[in-house]
């Protein structure tokens, strides 16, 4: 099993690198950077690569370690047991299996998506150190071990909103995922508009990268809004010209909506239009 | 293998133990990659980094232990690009160049020759950061022009890559000593919001108790601590003067901070804590509010964090009638210590960076006062600061 990227998606040496490594070990892979680079679409892709089912887990703030292995589901069984069904009676009946649990029992080794772990509370990357390392957990209400058939590609993505514990890192790869840089970026847009005219490309990526750099803004454009604005140009059918134009006047880009998503942002755009028509006058 | 490269990264202080290590080896072993040093790099890079914020430091100790910069003795020289330009030749070298290389009397010929000038630059360059040099018509070095000619140090040719990945040293800017944001101050922040939520089991947790009454078959009730965030916290501002320049390093902090608690009263001083304290800089001649008010009005259970570059004259730390601006009847120390005495968990958050602490005898004042509670204002700094806010009390 090796991966080298789809048609899709465009993975840098060392994106593969840790890819391949993570497989081959075993080894959960720990995918963290900007938000809108990538880093759930990866395992999507990894899953179609090596051609593997996909289990994702979201997980939420609310979400605790313990579902993602099973649930049991005491209430219905108190029901059950004032009614007099005879499912009461086993226990495994009220057992709901986690995502973990589904991934642990496929024939096919499959990819686990654990997307956003940083979402969840500070303890929930503790609770899985044992079950990702061995790949099995102990079901209590039924005594058995639920030991993995196949050991799952694991990988885990998160948007640094809190640490995880050094004993998880230790046990990840990990992978940061760069921001791409202009000919990274042009071969990204290459796979996903391959129509796409070559002048429109290179005056769209100038609008681009010089909308990352004015400093100051709140949130900066990632490659997912640039796919979104391209997609917006050529269903305007907006020319290469247009977006060339530097015409102070016309300083804000042609549907910058796509691309700025706060309006302190693209308020501070039409100041610096305001400044440089200025500046000419 | 690489236990140099292991212990150079532990004393560069990148958190790597010894499961990655192995980790590493165990990916070596299993041929996870091909004989590239890119490869190698990424892979390393990848088992034992585990945080972006480390990634600068690892780029730097690779760099020093793997281009050789000053540690490398000549011996090793003459022995490590043996084995790795043979790879690279393999990989670069067409059938017919090799067979050229014969006709040069072979590929040991090459390699003595190759190691002689090796020292001989040696001498030239001292500790000179390019092995062989670029650009020549040599058979040894990057962007040749002799057909035999080895690359060193150069992963594509003749595409202007001279600057190696780990070179580019891109994550300097994720390095948590250097620069924070808001966005950063946040996260440091919300290590004592998390603190906050610990505490007395106040609270019916309904769906424990039904759930731990389902299973025991009695009436099981079920606490849990309150999860509202219960920290107060009071500021004090440094403002004007020297810390004009550090104004929106503190801007950041008090936007950040504002959204993170619920109980945040914020004050403003000049340079040491008097009598008297503003709320509205604009205004602070007008509306000022004493001191004494303040210390009342908050109870002892508020967290106090001053900010402030702490630089000014010792005397207006330590003298009655020290300040620069009016006459205090007691000097600053006193105030400062007796915001300790009442409140239990007070610290000094300084924008100054903390190597140039010692040459400032008015921080260093402070810093006593504050029983070394002063911290920098960097991530790490802020980090420690919470830690420090949250293990009181």
């Amino acid at each position: 099993m090796k991966f080298e990227g789809t048609k899709d998606y465009v993975a840098t040496d060392d994106l593969r690198i840790a890819v391949n490594a993570a497989i081959t070990l075993e080894r959960p892979l720990l995918i963290k950077g900007e938000p809108g680079t990538g880093k759930t679409v990866l395992a999507e892709e990894m899953s179609k690569a090596l051609d593997a089912e996909l289990i994702t887990w979201h997980i939420k703030s609310t979400t605790k370690a313990q579902q993602g292995l099973y649930e049991y589901d005491a209430v219905s069984r108190l029901r059950d047991s004032q009614l007099g069904d005879e499912r009461v009676n086993d226990i495994s009946n009220y057992i709901e299996r986690g995502k973990l649990w589904e991934s642990f029992e496929r024939e096919k080794r499959p990819v686990l998506l654990i997307d956003e772990i940083d979402k969840a509370d500070i303890e929930f990357p503790n609770d899985l150190l044992l079950e990702l390392d061995r790949m099995e957990f102990f079901v209590y209400e039924t005594g058995e071990t639920i030991k993995a058939a196949q050991r799952p590609i694991v990988v885990i993505t998160s948007n640094n909103e809190k640490e995880l514990p050094d004993a998880f890192l230790r046990r990840c790869f990990f992978h940061y995922i760069n921001f791409p840089d202009e000919e990274t970026m042009k071969q990204i847009i290459a796979v996903h508009f391959p129509d796409l005219k070559g002048r429109l490309i290179q005056e769209a990526l100038n609008v681009f990268y010089e909308i990352r750099d004015v400093p100051g803004l709140k949130k900066k454009p990632s490659t997912s809004e640039l796919l979104d604005w391209l997609k917006l140009l050529l269903v305007e059918d907006i020319s290469p010209e247009n977006l060339k134009e530097r015409d102070p006047s016309k300083l804000i880009p042609p549907l910058h909506g796509a691309l700025l998503k706060n309006e302190q942002d693209v308020h501070l755009f039409e100041r610096l239009a305001f400044l440089a028509r200025r500046e000419r006058n | 293998m690489f236990v140099n490269f292991f212990h150079e990264l532990k004393s560069a202080n990148v958190p790597v133990s010894l499961r990655e290590y192995l980790t590493l080896l165990e990916a070596m072993d299993k041929k996870v990659i091909e004989d590239k040093v890119e490869d190698f790099y990424y892979l390393s890079r990848s088992a034992l980094v585990k945080d972006e914020r480390n990634l600068d430091k690892f780029d730097r100790v690779f760099s020093h232990v793997f281009k050789g910069l000053d540690s490398l003795e000549e011996g090793d020289i003459a022995q490590i690009p043996e084995e790795w330009l043979k790879s690279l030749t393999e990989k670069f070298l067409t059938d017919e160049e090799k067979a050229q290389i014969e006709a040069l009397g072979g590929w040991e010929k090459i390699m003595e020759e190759l190691q002689k000038r090796l020292e001989e630059q040696e001498k030239r360059h001292e500790g000179g950061n390019k092995w062989i040099g670029t650009g020549g018509t040599s058979p040894y070095g990057a962007d040749g022009y002799n057909p035999e000619g080895v690359r060193i140090g150069q992963k594509e040719g003749r595409h202007g890559k001279a600057v190696k990945v780990w070179d580019k040293r891109e994550y300097k800017n994720l390095d948590d000593g250097v620069e924070i944001g808001t966005r950063n101050i946040k996260m440091a922040l919300r290590r004592l919001r998390r603190f906050a939520r610990h505490g007395q089991p106040t609270e019916l947790d309904l769906d424990d108790t039904i759930k731990s009454t389902a299973h025991q078959g009695y009436l099981d009730i079920k606490m849990v601590p309150e999860r509202k965030n219960k920290i107060n916290v009071l500021i004090f501002f440094d403002i004007g003067g020297s810390m004009d320049s550090h104004i929106k390093l503190c801007e950041e902090l008090f936007s950040a901070a504002r959204t993170e608690f619920k109980n945040m009263e914020y004050f403003y001083f000049h340079n040491c804590l008097y009598e008297h304290v503003w709320k509205d800089n604009k205004r602070r001649h007008q509306e000022r509010m004493d001191t004494w008010d303040v210390l009342h009005k908050y109870p002892s259970d508020y967290k106090v964090i001053f900010v402030g570059d702490a630089t000014m004259s010792p005397y207006e730390i330590t003298y009655a009638g020290g300040s620069v601006e009016h006459w205090n009847e007691e000097p600053g120390a006193i105030w400062l210590e007796r915001i300790q005495q009442i409140y239990e968990s007070a610290i000094w958050l300084n924008p100054v960076a903390e190597r140039h602490w010692e040459y400032t005898p008015s921080i260093q004042v402070i810093e006593q006062v504050f029983q070394d509670r002063m911290f920098p204002l960097t991530l790490e700094g802020l980090d420690n600061a919470m830690k420090e806010l949250s293990r009181a009390s």
